[in-house]
């Protein structure tokens, strides 16, 4: 065999063009996707940091060509929501109010609930836990007015304490699904040798089960902060006018009517009202993903 | 010997731990939904009434234009999200799959309308589209004059800046989970297709598309329930206009209900949501679900 | 004349080595099985002569031709892989005759194919049926076929094996050899089990850390391994190792290890034992024999009984020798006592000496 001597005989790995056609085709097509995806907060910011006299004049695309902040102290203090004028602001600290234990409680229930549901079932737990999940599907309209009859005889509807509750109900079903999986996932053995050392529901779940579940929850914090903060219809209803969501305050003060439209103060206070979610999305990376592949249910 | 304890009140604690469970299933989740669709049976106007007149409430519901439009224009909206959030979630997914370089910058941009509130989704398109100052404008002094791109403002096309918005909103969801479903594909399969010479689309068409059809299916029924709950994103979009011409059937619902003291008509409406619902879900979980209950696993 | 050959073959990801120069010559019609614990690079081999890894250097010819570059459809060769790869949602039929069509073959011809492929591994009842209706015996079959109908000279086995229970295995195993009589083409066969590799090879390529420890038949691997990690690797229960050094006793090399000696006079060495020379004296379970009493002169030594493990067929015996625990073979018919005095004889023809610093035979 002389093939072998021959100097330009294939040896080594395959030659590669540098850029093949189709490694251009499949950047090029990602590359656009991104800048469509990217266009909307583009703008935004840039029509946040732009004076009105600019914007009427120029072009949505184009950067500033002086660079204010007004716009944004002007949303944050005193942008008029059609009632008051004192910026998206009050809407802030009352989504804080809403979210913080709104959280905590959904969290709590649906990790006990779910700890329950995965080790200790009982009769009938399942069909209620199907029906739970099941629930998640049902749309919220079907069982908005029949709620609001249920808090207005508590005493909670439009107040702090009825919007908590609505959002700990309708967190449930997600959370308690991911709670469940991610203890039915734990090795069974590790149960069963704690309950043969003794131990029962409460100290098996506070000593053994939650150390081991940090990042569960860290993933359940997030589908709630995200998914709470971002709620319109629940605050809308139950939260009552003084209690009003960023994301309500928000919508007011954009559309509505009365008044010159301030788009540079509108795009700054939406920024505003996206940053909180925004934030936890782009610090939290993978746990987000899980979270939303877990959370795909809640739609 | 210690007796085995009273039926009702072995593992009491876990019963314990379930009750808020229980209590929202049977209330809420069956309760509301019971009452809702037994009250949509009545003439209750602004205050719920047990007056029963049959199918009176769906009969008017279905003469209102408002509904139907309503209706109609969550079958479009419907029909393209699902049509190209698949198709585009799908096709994203596999070109995130080929080894690219700074997959999780893509990952991230693609992702991240997903984690934003539908009030500010449907706020920035809004102002991207206005007329006056977005996209009609842009085009317009780049020297084509005639240019028109009346979007939010002709009755006829608003529909399509909801669904525009959704897809900015939705498709980073669809593309990550259709990416999970590829990165689940037994890496052999593609050495198998490789070895017998089947070009790359093929493959994707005839042996990976069938595979991922699990995934496909849990997506539809996942972008469909969203779809009929649709809401936010139509009142901070367009609120309804101009006219009524984007009404969707979730704020038919709350305007009647909240806005117009109709309860009948609004209760009879979300009604036949639920109903929609029904339709998508029930074939689903009987197929998807049922097997793998009894194998004790429950599918994310 | 060669099936497969594979030159100065090297394979980097990275600053990572994965595959370190390596040279095979597989004959016409030979099975090759390439062994070694998971992360030696064997898979990795594999799927370089598949043409599904691209290699940093080196060239692989298969049939004399250069496939070095070839996408792996045309290089002629056919693969099984571990999990099987059936297309799960055609039935074995479009499985089989998928590849076959994509690459334009006209109809007549794939049936005339697909008949023979099922006739020889008995699968022509499954044709309609979809790979989640078989067992995993019969995927199998259907992955070789798959393979067989593409009417190649060469087939590649990754770990084909491994995802079935331990009787089914030996099964299967049966099966392989028979086809590579029937067929009579070159296999190379990917497995990190011993029995698989000794019972089905012409040859066994040992591999570790992407080099080839040692490429020979199964009997001369297994009875004159060339370096300690092949010595230590095969065999079932393992071989013993005693490290001492040589001595010269009246003219000729003894083995001693604390207050051991064994004879090496009937060693066959490859170069001088030159006395004070640090070695590792390796033999297998059942290449040293025991008794209650004291043997023939030279080469019995004393033992106390540790453990005897019945195995059905034979037990294995655990001694304390020279401060080492090691394992002797014997026949099940006699059971020994812990704490029983026996008395060894060694069988130095069939032992292994490694050097101990180069861990290689001498």
């Amino acid at each position: 065999m002389n093939s072998s001597l021959s100097g330009a005989e294939p040896r080594g790995s395959r030659p590669k063009r540098f850029l093949s056609p189709a490694s251009i085709m499949i950047y090029s097509i990602l590359f656009i996707a991104a800048v469509y995806y990217l266009i909307p907060l583009y703008v935004m910011v840039m029509t946040s940091l732009k004076g009105m006299p600019e914007i009427r004049l120029g072009n949505i695309f184009s950067p500033p060509v002086e660079v204010t902040f007004q716009p944004w102290a002007t949303a944050w203090n005193s942008a008029c929501t059609g009632l008051y004028c004192e910026g998206i602001k009050v809407g802030f600290f009352n989504s804080m109010k809403i979210l913080v234990p709104s959280v905590i409680l959904s969290i709590i229930i649906a990790s006990v609930n779910g700890y329950a549901l995965a080790n200790w079932r009982f009769k009938g737990s399942e069909l209620f836990f199907t029906t739970l999940i099941f629930g998640a599907f049902i749309p919220y309209q079907v069982m908005l007015y029949p709620l609001v009859i249920i808090t207005r005889n508590l005493g909670i509807f439009g107040t702090l304490t009825g919007v908590i509750v609505i959002h700990t109900i309708f967190g449930m079903p997600i959370l308690t699904l991911l709670f469940r999986n991610y203890f039915v996932s734990l090795p069974p053995e590790l149960f069963k040798a704690a309950r043969v050392d003794g131990a029962g529901f409460w100290r098996i779940f506070l000593q053994i089960m939650l150390p081991m579940s940090l990042p569960i929850f860290v993933v359940a914090v997030i589908l709630q902060v995200t998914g709470i903060w971002n709620d319109f219809l629940f605050g809308v209803i139950f939260a009552g006018t003084k209690n009003f969501p960023m994301t309500v305050q928000l919508n007011n003060i954009v559309n509505s009517t009365q008044g010159v439209k301030e788009y540079n103060v509108n795009m700054a206070a939406t920024i505003l009202t996206g940053a909180v979610p925004l934030l936890v999305y782009f610090f939290s990376g993978k746990y987000f993903v899980r979270g939303i592949a877990a959370g795909a249910v809640k739609g | 010997m210690s007796r085995r304890p009273f039926a009702p009140l072995r593992n009491l604690n876990a019963k314990i731990a379930a009750v808020p469970m229980i209590v929202t299933v049977l209330v809420v989740f069956v309760g509301c939904t019971l009452w809702t669709v037994l009250y949509s049976f009545t003439s209750s106007r602004s205050l719920p009434t047990l007056d029963f007149v049959g199918f009176d409430q769906y009969t008017r519901l279905f003469r209102t234009s408002r509904w139907t439009v309503s209706l109609k224009n969550l079958a479009i909206f419907g029909l393209l999200s699902l049509a190209f959030s698949l198709i585009i979630g799908f096709i994203l997914a596999a070109l995130m799959d080929q080894k690219i370089r700074f997959e999780n910058t893509f990952r991230t941009i693609f992702l991240y309308p997903h984690a934003l509130s539908f009030i500010v989704t449907g706020l920035v398109w809004q102002w991207i589209l206005t007329p006056a100052y977005g996209v009609q404008k842009v085009v317009r002094d780049l020297g084509f004059e005639t240019f028109s791109f009346p979007i939010l403002t002709d009755g006829r096309f608003t529909i399509y800046a909801i669904v525009i918005a959704g897809l900015w909103q939705g498709t980073g969801l669809v593309m990550a989970l259709m990416l999970a479903g590829l990165r689940n594909i037994d890496d052999e399969i593609w050495k198998a297709a490789r070895v017998d010479g089947i070009p790359a689309w093929k493959t994707y068409l005839f042996i990976i598309i069938p595979m991922m059809r699990p995934v496909f299916i849990t997506t539809l029924v996942i972008i469909s329930a969203a779809i009929v709950k649709v809401y936010d994103l139509v009142v901070a979009l367009t609120n309804g206009g101009p006219g009524i011409s984007s009404e969707v059937p979730a704020k038919y619902v709350y305007d009647l209900m909240f806005s117009r003291g109709n309860l009948g008509q609004g209760l009879a409406a979300s009604t036949i949501m639920l109903t929609t619902v029904l339709i998508i879900l029930v074939p689903w979980a009987l197929l998807e679900f049922r097997p793998r209950y009894r194998k004790g696993k429950i599918p994310k | 004349m060669h099936s497969v050959l594979i030159k100065d073959l090297s394979l980097n990801f990275g600053s990572i080595s994965v595959l370190k120069n390596l040279n095979i010559e597989v004959a016409d019609g030979e099975f090759l099985v390439l062994l070694g614990p998971s992360g030696c690079g064997k898979s990795t081999l594999l799927n370089c002569i598949a043409g599904l890894l691209d290699i940093s250097d080196g060239q692989i010819f298969i049939k004399g031709k250069n496939v070095t570059w070839e996408e792996p459809k045309d290089r002629g060769i056919g693969m099984v892989f571990q999990s099987y790869a059936l297309y799960p949602q055609m039935t074995v039929e479009k499985n089989l005759s998928f590849g076959l069509r994509v690459a334009g073959l006209p109809a007549a011809e794939i049936q005339k194919r697909i008949a023979h492929a099922a006739e020889i591994l008995q699968i022509g009842p499954l044709l309609n049926r979809k790979p989640a209706e078989l067992s995993g015996g019969q995927r199998q079959r259907v992955a070789i076929g798959r393979a067989l109908v593409r009417d190649v000279d060469v087939f590649l086995f990754d770990e084909p094996l491994s995802n079935l229970d331990a009787k089914l295995r030996s099964e299967l195993r049966v099966e392989i050899k028979r086809l590579h009589h029937k067929l009579a083409n070159t296999m190379i066969y990917v497995t990190h089990d011993q029995i698989e590799a000794l019972t089905l090879a012409d040859r066994i390529a040992v591999m570790k850390g992407g080099l080839i420890q040692q490429l020979d038949d199964p009997l001369t691997i297994y009875n004159r391994p060339r370096n300690l990690f092949v010595a230590s690797f095969i065999g079932s229960p393992a071989m013993n190792f005693l490290k001492g050094e040589i001595v010269d006793k009246d003219g000729s090399p003894v083995f001693r290890a604390a207050d051991l000696d064994i004879s090496l006079a009937a060693y066959r060495p490859q170069q001088r034992l030159a006395p004070g020379h640090a070695v590792i004296f390796g033999f297998r379970p059942e290449h040293i024999a025991i008794s209650g009493q004291a043997g023939p002169a030279g080469c019995s030594c004393e033992a106390i009984v540790d453990l005897d493990e019945p195995m059905g067929a034979d037990s294995l015996v655990w001694l304390k020798v020279a401060g080492k625990a090691i394992s002797v073979r014997v026949d099940s018919g006699r059971r020994y006592q812990p704490g029983e005095k026996v008395f060894l004889t060694f069988n130095p023809a069939m032992a292994s000496l490694f050097d101990a610093v180069t861990e290689n035979r001498l």
